[in-house]
């Protein structure tokens, strides 16, 4: 091993595999720091901050959390805008749902590529494992991470790298070959048996993949945007509105999104001036907002949807304060809808 | 030593950290940086974000919705 010690970027997802990859490098004698990127459709933070019934329960942020238990630093980047590209134009298409996989590790190990270089890092690690995504970790796939983003063989995955051709820090001795690991397939079970022996418990384990892209729901719900607006694009209010409340499209030129619960009300509170919006007041009930165009006829529906879901959806009539983008807020009294009337196709 | 304000109202986590994080890269060890935060979140994250990076929280508090948080930069280490 070389006199100076060298350094290691890893891409620390806030998982379990990102968190034994460091861990394993850092055995070697490898100074380790993070590196976790903000796309916005991170699982991480916001809907456990938004949905009340979650607040108690998991605030802590993953990447965080895991960077303490290891020792190491953390450098969250925000990728927001740059990362619109990679999901409105991946080159490598999308995996089963609007998760670009492929090109979001391409994306990432390039920026990371980046930040070693203009920190004096001397190479990359991640917690891929072979064989354990369909789209973005298998054996033919990985060679084209390393190649595409530009990282080539400075690329180190210490859970397979058994698995695959050595790389430069391999070569050079920086590490040792022998220490790494052979991991490949979907199974969890090495991966557990590796945390047990490094003593980690309480890790994060998130079901299908680190964002919201993976989730069929959601991904429905971005197609729906783009559809009823005509074009491919968001922005950073839309992703968030997406992971709020339940979405109902009763007609191709607006939709409404009505708070589920106490936190998502007051989440959708701070949108209330950009959108038409809704609630009940004579009994109590949601926030709702309208985001297209409507028509007279459209808000008496969405006055009615409105009603449905508050505390009133078996009463007769239900009061409905109707607020323009003005501000201008008038009541309309409206009878709410029947189970029967809210066809299943509306919900998004 | 300076006294420097960040507004990350209206931001949810982890924003508050990134704006803070990228703020505190700027400044001078003993400098002092007041977050003010919307999101509670806030209080978990920004914290935790000091602990690993080696900066210091040196009071945080509320006022109404808002979480304000005095981050004392370290030096790196
Ligand atoms: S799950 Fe999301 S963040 Fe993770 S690689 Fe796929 S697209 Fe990227």
């Amino acid at each position: 091993m070389s006199q100076a010690k060298r350094k290691a970027v890893a891409l620390v997802s806030g998982g379990l595999d990102s968190m034994l990859a460091v861990r394993v490098i850092q055995e070697q004698g490898i100074h380790v720091e993070g590196i976790n990127f903000y796309t916005g459709f991170c699982v991480e933070g916001h809907t456990h901050a938004i949905r009340k019934k979650d607040q108690g329960k998991d605030k802590r942020n993953n990447a965080l959390w895991v960077a303490e238990q290891l020792g190491i630093k953390l450098h969250i980047i925000d990728i927001v805008e740059e990362y619109k590209d990679v999901l409105l134009n991946p080159k490598h298409g999308y995996g089963a749902n609007m998760n670009p996989c492929l090109d979001c590790k391409i994306f990432m190990v390039h920026k990371a590529l980046e930040w070693a270089d203009k920190n004096g890092f001397d190479f990359i690690i991640t917690g891929e494992v072979v064989g354990q995504r369909p789209m973005s970790q298998r054996k033919d796939t990985m060679p084209v991470v390393a190649r595409e983003s530009g990282a080539q063989d400075r690329l180190l995955r210490p859970l397979c790298a058994k698995n695959l051709p050595a790389t430069l820090p391999e070569r050079e001795g920086w590490v040792d070959r022998e220490k790494l690991y052979d991991f490949s397939g979907r199974s969890r079970k090495p991966q557990m048996a590796l945390a047990a022996q490094f003593g980690f418990s309480d890790y994060a384990t998130p079901a299908g993949g680190c964002c919201f892209l993976t989730d069929e729901a959601y991904s429905r719900k971005l197609v729906d945007l783009w559809q009823a607006r005509g074009k491919r694009e968001y922005e950073m209010d839309d992703i968030m509105l997406l992971k709020v409340g339940r979405h109902i499209r009763p007609a191709p030129h607006y939709k409404l999104i009505v708070g589920r619960e106490e936190g998502e009300n007051n989440f959708l509170e701070g949108y209330r001036k950009i959108y038409i919006h809704l609630r009940p007041i004579s009994h109590t009930g949601p926030l709702v907002l309208l985001d297209g165009e409507a028509s007279e006829e459209d808000i008496v529906l969405a006055a009615r949807i409105t009603a449905r879901y508050s505390k009133g959806h078996t009463a007769e009539q239900v009061t409905v304060q109707v607020t323009d983008l003005n501000g201008v807020s008038r009541e309309l009294v409206v009878a709410p809808l029947s189970p029967d009337e809210l066809k299943p196709e509306w919900h998004l | 030593m300076a006294r420097y304000q960040l507004d990350a109202r209206r931001l949810l986590c982890p924003m508050p950290v990134i704006r803070a994080q990228n703020r505190v890269a700027e400044l001078q060890p003993g400098d002092v940086l007041e977050v003010t935060c919307t999101d509670p979140g806030a209080l978990n994250d920004i914290p935790a974000w000091c602990r690993i990076n080696g900066h210091r929280v040196l009071a945080t508090r509320r006022d109404g919705n808002e979480v304000i948080i005095d981050i004392e930069v370290g030096d790196g280490t």
